[in-house]
């Protein structure tokens, strides 16, 4: 695509401007900042990818998932200030998901030890990870404020802390697992993924994009279960102090 | 409180604040064992955390709770919860049946309560047994209330702390809940420790009483002092002119 015809594109933008000034929608100014942002950070992220694909260095390719994990942590903690230590724990169960996913794909041998590979699905990987720590948090940490008096109830009838947030740590993993699941039951029914697009419109065998498309849905899918149930393990003892008491919730910032 | 019998319970110069909110102020006093005591005062006296307190649900800022000799931070926080049981007004229920409700203490510790221990509950607190299988969506609120102290009742506390339980109920059920509360007091000792805005209820069913202002003790005793009364405050709560 020759930058021309990218220029091109920026008509998709004007539309909903038009539109929401128009309508009085207010969204002009962050359609216009979300547009800038997504032409300098991709094309950042382009040159930069060239840049390691070339040089063929491990430690380029480790920076820049050090940098996605620092990213996505930067992104999610803000759901989890109720949460002490919420950045390590979001860092852990970031780095758990990577070294989990990209362990079994070059162990198996699914995929080649290549920047090329390893780039685009850590990406994947820590993008959607960091989606479902936002979904999780949100999740429970409403949970837990609604259900503190049954929460109390367990306690005062000694009952330990697990048993007392058992039910608010279940539905949020429950909660926040579904739209993966869910989305994966009608895939290629209502949307073609991302991925597989990209391929085919790239010009790639259609049924290899698929073949590559299924290995990322599964991925994900492990990564979805994974982040929610580290995270929520990780994070419920420190609602309690080692008193067996719930700690008061602080407010959101 | 000064009285010969032994205490169960023993408060020294414990305060609690929440923030700058001071809600217990430096309250020193005992509950003696195998005794019902009545804890009265105004909205806002301190009576639920008080509560919370001996539950071990929160600790306080500056002061010693001992419960039977021993400093209550010595107690596995599990084991004292059983043994010193709590019944909220709010009669808070798990979603479920009646039987799942009062299964629950027995549950958490990994064992099961026998249908006919949970029928006798229910007849203990005058529900019948017909309610073991309903939905706890279905029961009105005085019914959730039973169930609530049927609950506590499960663990077999040694101190039994009651929280306004009798306030939803209507006159029957209301004498139907004291005679079980004194039978239990009576049957196996157990100390009750028992909040109630009702002063008759107070003088009645009450071997002592404390009467609570502000976060404050103000005055304990026999529960006649709710007859004679020392403290001008008091006076002034007991004629119902402080609420």
């Amino acid at each position: 695509m020759s930058y021309l015809t990218l220029a091109l594109s920026l008509v998709f933008v004007l539309i909903p401007i038009i539109l929401s000034k128009t309508l009085n929608l207010g969204l002009e100014k962050d359609t216009v900042i979300a547009t800038v942002r997504s032409i300098i950070q991709l094309l950042v992220v382009g040159y930069v990818l060239q840049f390691v694909f070339d040089a063929e260095n491990f430690i380029y390719i480790i920076l820049m998932v050090i940098l996605m994990i620092f990213a996505a942590t930067q992104n999610a903690r803000k759901k989890g200030v109720s949460i002490k230590g919420i950045t390590w724990k979001l860092i852990t169960t970031y780095i758990v998901v990577e070294v989990l996913t990209q362990g079994i794909l070059l162990g198996f041998g699914i995929t080649p030890a290549t920047a090329q590979y390893i780039i685009p699905i850590s990406g994947m990987m820590i993008g959607n990870s960091m989606v479902l720590s936002i979904l999780f948090l949100n999740r429970f940490t409403a949970e837990v404020e609604s259900n503190q008096d049954k929460t109390e109830l367990i306690l005062s009838l000694g009952g330990t802390p697990k048993q007392a947030i058992h039910k608010q740590l279940i539905t949020s993993i429950q909660a926040s697992t579904i739209p993966t699941i869910e989305s994966q039951k009608t895939i290629g029914l209502v949307q073609l993924p991302g991925m597989m697009s990209g391929q085919i419109i790239a010009g790639a065998d259609p049924v290899q994009a698929v073949q590559f498309q299924l290995l990322i849905l599964f991925l994900l899918l492990t990564a979805a279960v994974v982040t929610s149930v580290l995270l929520g393990f990780l994070s419920y003892p420190t609602l309690f102090n080692d008193k067996m008491q719930m700690v008061k919730i602080v407010e959101d910032e | 409180m000064t009285t010969a019998e032994q205490p169960i319970i023993q408060l020294k110069n414990v305060t609690f604040s929440d923030g700058d909110l001071t809600i217990i102020n430096d309250i020193t006093g005992s509950f003696p064992e195998g005794r019902i005591t009545t804890l009265v005062g105004p909205s806002g006296a301190g009576k639920t955390t008080l509560f919370r307190l001996l539950n071990r649900l929160i600790s306080p800022d500056t002061g010693e709770i001992v419960i039977k000799g021993k400093r209550i931070e010595e107690y596995n926080p599990i084991e004292l919860r059983r043994k010193v049981g709590l019944a909220l007004q709010s009669a808070t229920m798990i979603n479920g049946t009646v039987f799942k409700n009062l299964s629950l203490p027995l549950t958490l510790q990994g064992e099961e309560l026998p249908e006919e221990e949970a029928n006798e509950l229910l007849e203990d607190v005058a529900l019948g047994k017909d309610f073991l299988h309903r939905n706890i969506k279905d029961l009105s609120g005085g019914q959730k209330q039973k169930v609530s102290i049927a609950r506590t009742l499960v663990n077999k506390p040694k101190v039994l702390l009651l929280d306004e339980i009798t306030s939803s109920l209507d006159r029957v059920s209301q004498q139907d809940i004291e005679e079980l509360i004194q039978k239990i007091n009576q049957k196996y000792g157990t100390t009750i420790i028992w909040i109630t805005h009702n002063l008759e209820q107070a003088l009645s069913i009450g071997d002592y009483t404390w009467v609570m202002m502000a976060g404050e003790l103000i005055e304990s005793g026999e529960s006649n002092l709710l007859n004679e009364p020392k403290d001008e405050r008091v006076k002034r709560f007991v004629r119902g002119d402080m609420e």
